[in-house]
């Protein structure tokens, strides 16, 4: 931090020399003490600080530990060896995951545009229900029958993934000898959506499906649930904003159109924004209790193909490495733009 | 007096009721055929002549399932995790999130900033397995060879919960304090009789986060839980999915129930006692959506 000169030094008019400030004396004081200072406060309260350890700890080590073994993705990989000794290879393992013309980079892009795709259609399809939903609780004047539908599509959101999921792959598995195809699955070939080969062959070993299935298992889990959030922001509404625009002679449409909708905005548009930050967290334990072999090509999502790449036998740990960071510095890109414009829109930031 | 409906109105009513309905019978269908299916016959489930109510009513595949001590077995490692699990995680989040309320914590700053960067960057899973694999070796030096106490100890902390609480003890009046500190309470008094009283809704929706998370996790615990006895609920219900769906493995099934009624009453089980604490949890969960973690 610069100066102006008199902050330090002060002209002694009677004697023409010059003297040190006496205010600079105080401030190289507290300077040359800051550390002590800060002993003192600490030492002090300490309980404060004591308390605060195992929680680092925690976070250090299974958190911040972990970021450091990503350095791998620049090493040669080599299990026995820890990160620290393994010999430097640059950004080779980018390179060919990025450019590299084998297998191995047409699954990483493969597994990139999945993530993507998987993200999107979420945010297209999944986002809008839980809005919808809410604006549909809203007609209903009756408590009593708004608890029960509510509690109904709640449900769901209370099984884990590995619940949820095998429920959906019983519901569409393929027919064989130890059963018919799976229930879902023959409701769509009476309706005519899906021929019999189709079903029989089951819908989740069939790559053209993959992503219908994991969008509408998505919303059929959580839409309900994420409605709470959207339900909240319409009842807090004043009822006053709504008599006003009656007497102005608003129909329910046009209510809808000038009341309800720009009253849940700022609420649609936090959440829209902390979806686009998390594009590329896709849950991956979904994706890899769903896919199989035979739709890798539409399921394999970046986390899933590092895992095989890393854990189950693959090319090693340094280029699986290599493939999440690109993943999660892109990631981190989204949440901190989204963030900054949460900020800049709502004056609220989310974190 | 009742204003009129008018026309549009009327619509929409119908509508959305109608479209409700559709909905939230397909948000519950699925569970209902669950529980038929697993107590149907076995020709009923194979040849899909149950649609709605069971058919050729049987409990075996209920029996067989209660009689099978590897169900019992990773119900109490379930219970074991999410117990154990969450008291550590909310123990470890109160004091931590105690000491982040505080405007004189020196270095404030960079300790929230300590969390919140883990919510923007994590590792991924190939670092994260090598770290757990260190981590095992570590606790397996030291004498710790239970697997369970790695996934109880090295698992599922969030640094989302740690700020809720942070947020929660925030907006204790400062008064209070100053009251306790002029009444001569230590710090660990104002924390247990101050602020935690003080926060106990925001700390139930966020224990209630932490056994969900327990009680839910899979992938890590199979990961790294090498010992079948050890596995908790949800990676045995994956592991016995990946049996009975296999029709090479089932061809020569004799019993009879069909196959598939295992997995449907192995699902039930698993979604019955969440159901039955629901009425109980509800108002939590449902206010751990609204904190949010909006903060300036």
């Amino acid at each position: 931090m610069k100066g102006k000169a008199t902050d330090y030094l002060v002209l002694d008019q009677a004697t023409g020399t010059y003297h040190e400030n006496p205010e600079q004396m105080v401030r190289d004081d507290v300077e040359k003490h800051y550390w002590l200072n800060v002993g003192r406060a600490i030492a002090k309260d300490w309980r404060l600080y004591v308390m605060m350890v195992p929680m680092l700890l925690v976070f250090l080590f299974w958190r911040y530990f972990p970021m450091y073994e990503l350095l791998g993705c620049f090493k040669v990989s080599d299990t026995v060896l820890p990160v620290s000794e393994q010999l430097f290879c640059g950004v080779s393992y980018f390179k060919r995951l990025l450019v590299g013309g084998d297998s191995l980079s047409a699954n990483f892009w493969m597994a990139m545009r999945n993530t993507f795709l998987l993200s999107f259609y979420g945010l297209c399809f999944g986002f809008p229900m839980p809005i919808i939903l809410a604006l549909f609780f809203n007609e209903i004047r009756s408590n009593a029958a708004r608890s029960v539908y509510q509690v109904m599509t709640y449900l769901p959101k209370f099984m884990s993934t590995v619940v949820m999921t095998s429920l959906v792959t019983m519901l569409v598995k393929q027919g064989s000898i130890i059963g018919q195809m799976g229930i879902v699955s023959q409701a769509l070939v009476k309706l005519g959506l899906i021929t019999e080969e189709v079903g029989n062959a089951g819908l989740l070993n069939n790559p053209g499906f993959f992503r219908a299935i994991y969008q509408i298992s998505g919303i059929w889990e959580s839409a309900g649930y994420d409605s709470i959030v959207f339900f909240a922001a319409i009842i807090a509404i004043s009822p006053t904003s709504y008599e006003a625009a009656q007497i102005d002679g608003a129909g329910k449409m046009a209510q809808m159109r000038y009341v309800v909708i720009p009253c849940m905005l700022s609420t649609i548009v936090i959440m829209l924004i902390t979806r686009i930050g998390s594009l590329l967290n896709i849950g991956y334990e979904k994706v890899l209790l769903l896919y199989n072999t035979k739709t890798y090509v539409t399921a394999d999502v970046i986390s899933t193909l590092a895992y095989r790449t890393g854990l189950s036998g693959g090319a090693g740990t340094g280029i699986a490495s290599a493939a999440e960071m690109m993943n999660n510095v892109v990631g981190m890109l989204l949440v901190i733009g989204a963030n900054t414009i949460a900020r800049k829109a709502s004056n609220t930031s989310l974190y | 007096m009742k204003r009129k409906l008018e026309i549009s109105e009327l619509i929409f009513k119908i509508i959305s009721y109608f479209l409700l309905t559709v909905f939230a019978l397909m948000c519950l269908y699925p569970f209902v055929y669950a529980v038929s299916a697993s107590i149907s016959g076995r020709h009923a489930v194979e040849y899909s002549e149950v649609i709605l109510f069971p058919k050729d009513v049987q409990f075996e595949a209920f029996s067989m399932m209660f009689g099978n001590n590897m169900f019992w077995n990773a119900y109490s490692n379930t219970l074991f995790l999410t117990l154990y699990g969450t008291v550590w995680a909310l123990g470890v989040s109160i004091f931590g999130a105690y000491a982040l309320s505080k405007k004189r914590l020196l270095f404030r700053k960079f300790f929230n900033f300590f969390l919140v960067f883990t919510m923007w960057f994590s590792a991924g899973i190939v670092p994260q397995y090598l770290n757990y694999l260190d981590t095992q070796k570590v606790f397996r030096s030291v004498g710790i060879m239970d697997d369970k106490w790695l996934v109880v100890i090295a698992m599922g902390m969030a640094a989302m919960n740690i700020i809720l609480l942070r947020n929660a003890f925030e907006n204790v009046p400062s008064e209070i304090e100053e009251a306790a500190i002029v009444d001569g309470a230590t710090e660990f008094q104002i924390l247990n009789q101050v602020y935690i009283p003080m926060s106990k809704s925001t700390i139930a929706t966020v224990a209630l986060f932490f056994a969900i998370s327990r009680w839910n996790g899979y992938f890590w615990a199979r990961q790294m839980i090498s010992n079948q006895n050890e596995h908790p609920l949800q990676v045995f219900i994956r592991l016995q999915l990946e049996q009975y769906t296999d029709p090479e493995q089932m061809a020569g099934w004799n019993r009879a129930y069909a196959s598939d009624s295992v997995i449907y009453a192995l699902i039930v089980c698993s979604i019955v006692p969440i159901l039955i604490i629901y009425p109980f949890i509800q108002k939590y969960f449902a206010k751990g959506t609204n904190v949010g973690g909006v903060k300036e």
